[in-house]
């Protein structure tokens, strides 16, 4: 899977996990830029997209990302 | 497909349903939704829908506000609760409480739970607490005194639970998340942590029936999903979740299920078809001796499981059908001779093989049996025959069955049709009292009359105010009734208790016995002070067990009801009907009986009536009373 891949991924599951579909992700984006993205949901995001990708992110990791390009990089080193 | 990009087709057919501008048919939109296996966003998606589309009240779903307190972090399992909440036509309002702040939210009396005004409480607690701080050199002594203090701890919540909210309280059984210690030796060491947790459900269980508190077993359901399935350590750590999101849809439908079963939605009768799913091969072509049954044969062995399991649930009080395309004869003949068969005909309530739409059957059966569409389960191997009743009976449960027989059991048992909160001696005697039914079939097949079908019966009535002994039958007969149910209120069992304490309540319970058996207590009457008048009393709630419809009952116990309340010196008796799409065959209960109507319907439907207790003609029955149990 390529980034934008990944990207078109991670922006169809945050937008049903919001129901906004207002939501385009970029590898720039972090989580104060989307309305309704706190703590409980970034949880969940990470759980829907481990449970999409069968991946596992490492506690450390899950906790230092910045942006969504963090995750989208770290989904594709996983991903192998 | 042309599908706008980043929809999911599940958000389409949420979309479909919410354009209902019915209320009700937008509910029932959603709960058809619900019933497909949902992951965990499209749980949060569908409970979005139901929350946006919330209304005041929709008929035919009851609204029950249930409040969550944990040690834990729970926000993310309340939307699997919602949703789940709708398969069982529950619209629940959930309160979350703040992180750990169980004890605070239930003594503190400035909580705001009490605004939220709880039907249910749900504790779901942490293991880690009550045992934290027993060394692991402790003695099985001083580990049974470290459990007992948290259990009574528990207790006083419990009780302070039900006196200041007036809630049922159901409280989760314990995660075992912990990790061996020694390995196999931990069972021989009382305060390893599994040993721990294991020995504190046994005192939970234990405590939990003292004090009438239903018990969420969460701790059996991980050990059938298998820790992994329930528990992720990173989400602990990230946000003191124990259970785990991924479990949020298995840990709502339980947490449901219990408040159904709790609300009298849990199915009542096994519905099995024959060939291929309760033995292999078609009777009709091989003969009684050629099926697939039993031992020496692994597909036999799978179908004789199946039997053995439906055996325990008749054993337990679930009714027994058969429905099934066969000859009548062959297929009773299979069920007579054949060795191996562990169900046999007096097992089965009615059985119906014949060549007609199994639509037609199921409506039949539940006929027969005097019990609702909504209380069948449908087990049928056939694929087709499977789809045909799902678009003709959508009320009746039919669970998706594996292909492979030996897969059969499990996929009904993990459905939890049958999901209960008591288990009574009544329910031990359903079984026996289908059994005498052919005979009694067979009195009013060769009797004159109505009335000699009746005299013939020799029926007999024990009557009395409800005993504590009673509790647990009453209240279950008050919340599992749809039928005679001249208001269907639901009771939890405290209420019911509370109601039994004080004398000013008419609490009467009505059992039935004739020459072919004893019905036991089959019906309940609760009769409160009114109001506004010292010398009324209102009837609150009547059931009465769909076994005994026809047979008098009705008018004796009414009989009994007038006597009684004429020795109080109670002139009049009112009355309330409040329809249901279930309670048909009460709307004209209180006109039969002598009451009159008081004037105006009111906007739900419901009527009014009463009863001058000094004009009350007393009609004869065919029913003796024997003397009341003191």
């Amino acid at each position: 899977m390529t980034d934008p891949d990944l990207l078109t991924v991670f922006t169809r599951i945050l937008r049903d996990l919001l129901g906004d579909d207002s939501i385009v992700l970029a590898m720039s984006t972090r989580r104060n830029d989307v309305d309704g993205w706190d703590s409980l949901m970034y949880v969940t995001f990470i759980v829907a997209i481990e449970l999409e990708l069968k991946i596992k992110y490492r506690v450390a990791d899950v906790e230092s990302f910045e942006t969504v390009g963090d995750i989208v990089t770290e989904a594709r080193t996983l991903l192998g | 497909m042309d599908q706008p990009a980043g929809q999911s087709d599940f958000r389409l057919r949420l979309q479909a349903a919410l354009a209902d501008t019915d209320a009700r048919a937008r509910l029932d939109g959603l709960a058809r939704l619900a019933q497909s296996r949902l992951g965990v966003v499209e749980t949060i998606q569908l409970d979005r829908a139901l929350v946006r589309s919330a209304t005041d009240s929709v008929d035919g779903y009851a609204r029950v506000r249930l409040a969550v307190l944990s040690t834990n972090t729970i926000d993310h399992l309340l939307p699997a609760i919602r949703v789940a909440g709708l398969r069982y036509k529950l619209r629940l309002d959930v309160f979350s409480g703040s992180f750990g702040q169980y004890r605070q939210e239930l003594l503190d009396p400035a909580s705001p739970l009490l605004q939220f005004r709880p039907d249910l409480i749900l504790l779901s607690l942490s293991a880690r607490q009550a045992t934290s701080g027993v060394p692991i050199a402790s003695t099985a002594e001083d580990v049974e005194q470290a459990l007992a203090r948290a259990i009574e701890e528990l207790r006083e919540l419990w009780r302070h639970a039900r006196s200041t909210f007036n809630a049922t309280v159901i409280q989760q059984s314990y995660l075992d998340v912990s990790e061996p210690l020694f390995g196999s030796y931990d069972r021989l060491v009382p305060a390893a942590p599994s040993r721990l947790i294991a020995r504190l459900n046994d005192l939970l269980a234990h405590a939990a029936t003292q004090e009438n508190v239903m018990l969420l077993d969460v701790a059996h359901a991980s050990t059938r999903d298998g820790i992994d399935a329930w528990f992720d350590v990173a989400r602990w750590l990230q946000g003191k979740m124990e259970i785990a999101p991924q479990a949020a849809p298995h840990y709502g439908e339980l947490v449901a299920r219990l408040i159904g079963a709790q609300r009298g939605k849990s199915r009542k009768c096994l519905v099995l078809d024959l060939d291929d799913t309760l033995w292999g091969g078609a009777v009709g072509d091989v003969g009684t001796a050629g099926i697939i049954l039993g031992e020496g044969s692994a597909q036999g062995e799978a179908h004789l499981a199946l039997q053995r399991y439906a055996k325990l649930l008749k054993d337990r009080g679930v009714i027994l059908a058969v429905c099934s395309k066969n000859e009548h004869a062959l297929a009773e003949a299979a069920f007579r001779e054949h060795p191996e068969m562990v169900l046999r005909c007096p097992d089965v309530a009615a059985f119906v093989a014949n060549w007609n739409d199994k639509v037609e059957n199921l409506k039949d059966i539940a006929e027969r049996l005097n019990i609702g569409l909504d209380s069948l389960v449908f087990v049928d191997d056939n694929p087709v025959e499977r789809a045909r009743v799902r678009e003709g009976l959508p009320m009746v449960a039919v669970p998706e069955l594996p292909n492979d027989p030996a897969l059969f059991v499990r996929c009904i048992a993990d459905a939890g049709y049958f999901e209960a909160v008591s288990f009574t001696a009544d329910d031990l005697r359903r079984g026996e009292h289908y059994a005498t039914d052919a005979e009694r079939q067979a009195l009013r097949g060769v009797s004159q009359s109505a009335d000699d079908f009746l005299r013939g019966l020799e029926m007999s009535i024990t009557y009395g105010p409800i005993e504590p002994v009673d509790l647990a039958r009453a209240t279950q007969l008050i919340n599992k009734t749809n039928q005679f149910n001249t208001t269907t209120r639901r009771y939890s069992v405290d209420e019911i208790a509370r109601f039994v304490a004080a004398p000013e309540n008419l609490m009467l319970q009505f059992r039935l016995a004739d020459r072919f058996g004893d019905n036991g207590l089959v019906s309940v009457m609760i009769l409160r002070p009114a109001d506004d008048d010292a010398d009324a009393l209102e009837i609150d709630s009547w059931v009465m067990s769909c076994r005994v419809f026809g047979r008098q009952l009705e008018n004796e116990a009414m009989n009994i009801a007038v006597e009684a309340a004429r020795g109080r010196g109670i002139r009049v008796l009112r009355a309330e009907y409040i329809p249901t799409e279930r309670n048909g065959v009460v709307s004209g209960l209180f006109k039969g009986l002598g009451f009159a109507a008081v004037p105006g319907t009111e906007p739900s439907g419901a009527s009014r009536w009463i009863l001058n207790t000094a004009e009350y003609l007393t009609p004869p029955t065919f029913i003796t009373r024997r003397a009341p149990r003191r």
